[in-house]
């Protein structure tokens, strides 16, 4: 990937970020029920859906490395779960410090929605010991890309399950009414703070994906001088 | 400042020091690159100053 692509999704996510917060917190207005506190959401919703989006990322390539049997997709789908790892303990602790403001409690082991998330959350952070515990190779390639595409299971799961769920008190604002749920201001927000942070994953991707690219050559030329 | 302010802010505090730590974290690997770099470098003029 060129690098210039790099700086602009850089630059891309410094400029939406600062926005979309400076928006959060001096444009929108204060929702009615939650206050003051609903503004957590225009940074914990996005960072769960770029976790989600990481994570099918990474079974895409996890996919074509199947398909093509090419060697190169196994680092792309690696550091996809790396980046969706990362956004995943950031929704981890921001939702708890949401849970802790709205509810009283840091974390509510009765809500589907937390607990499904933690689930793939650990799901895919037992990915790296699957992965680190074979010799690198094709063979750790495919084992690696087929428990990639099985973790992607787990996401529509995790994201309907507030929807399926009963005695909700996780809010659901993405439903078939979005409209009456969110203002234009607030929908607006939401929006640049997301586009935001897929700008930041796909910036924090393409330089991780470098550095590991450069990692592995330079193992291949130590082992070429030695 | 409000409770509710005290935890939002908190909130979006802790996503940036996360992402700051990810920089750090990233300078550390770079700085080990670049003394692989230089050490296969060195590695490589000795060999040809050898042959």
């Amino acid at each position: 990937m060129p690098n210039s692509r790099a700086v602009a999704l850089a630059a891309a996510a410094a400029g939406l970020l600062l926005v979309g917060i400076t928006l959060a917190f001096y444009w929108v207005p204060n929702a009615p029920l939650e206050g003051f506190r609903q503004r957590i959401f225009y940074i914990h919703v996005p960072i769960a859906l770029t976790a989600y989006a990481c994570f099918f990322w990474a079974a895409w390539k996890a996919l074509r490395l199947l398909w093509t049997r090419d060697q190169r997709y196994d680092l792309e789908s690696y550091t996809a779960v790396h980046m969706g790892v990362i956004f995943g303990i950031l929704t981890l602790v921001t939702g708890s410090i949401w849970a802790r403001t709205s509810w009283g409690v840091w974390w509510s082991w009765g809500e589907r929605q937390l607990v499904l998330f933690l689930v793939l959350f650990l799901f895919y952070s037992a990915y790296f010991m699957l992965r680190f515990s074979v010799d690198p190779g094709p063979r750790r390639a495919s084992m690696s890309a087929v428990y990639a595409l099985f973790g992607v299971v787990l996401i529509p799961v995790s994201f309907l399950a507030i929807r399926l769920a009963e005695g909700l008190i996780h809010p659901v604002v993405f439903d078939r009414d979005v409209g009456s749920n969110l203002a234009g201001s607030q929908l607006l927000t939401f929006l640049i703070c997301f586009a935001g942070m897929l700008a930041l994953a796909g910036s924090l991707y393409t330089n991780e994906l470098t550095g590991k690219r450069i990692d592995d050559r330079l193992s291949e030329l130590r082992e070429a001088l030695s | 400042m409000t409770s509710a302010e005290k935890y939002v802010t908190a909130a979006y505090l802790v996503v940036l020091a996360v992402v700051l730590a990810y920089i750090v974290i990233y300078a550390f690997k770079l700085s080990r690159l670049e003394r692989e770099v230089s050490e296969l470098a060195e590695l490589a003029k000795r060999r040809k100053d050898a042959a």
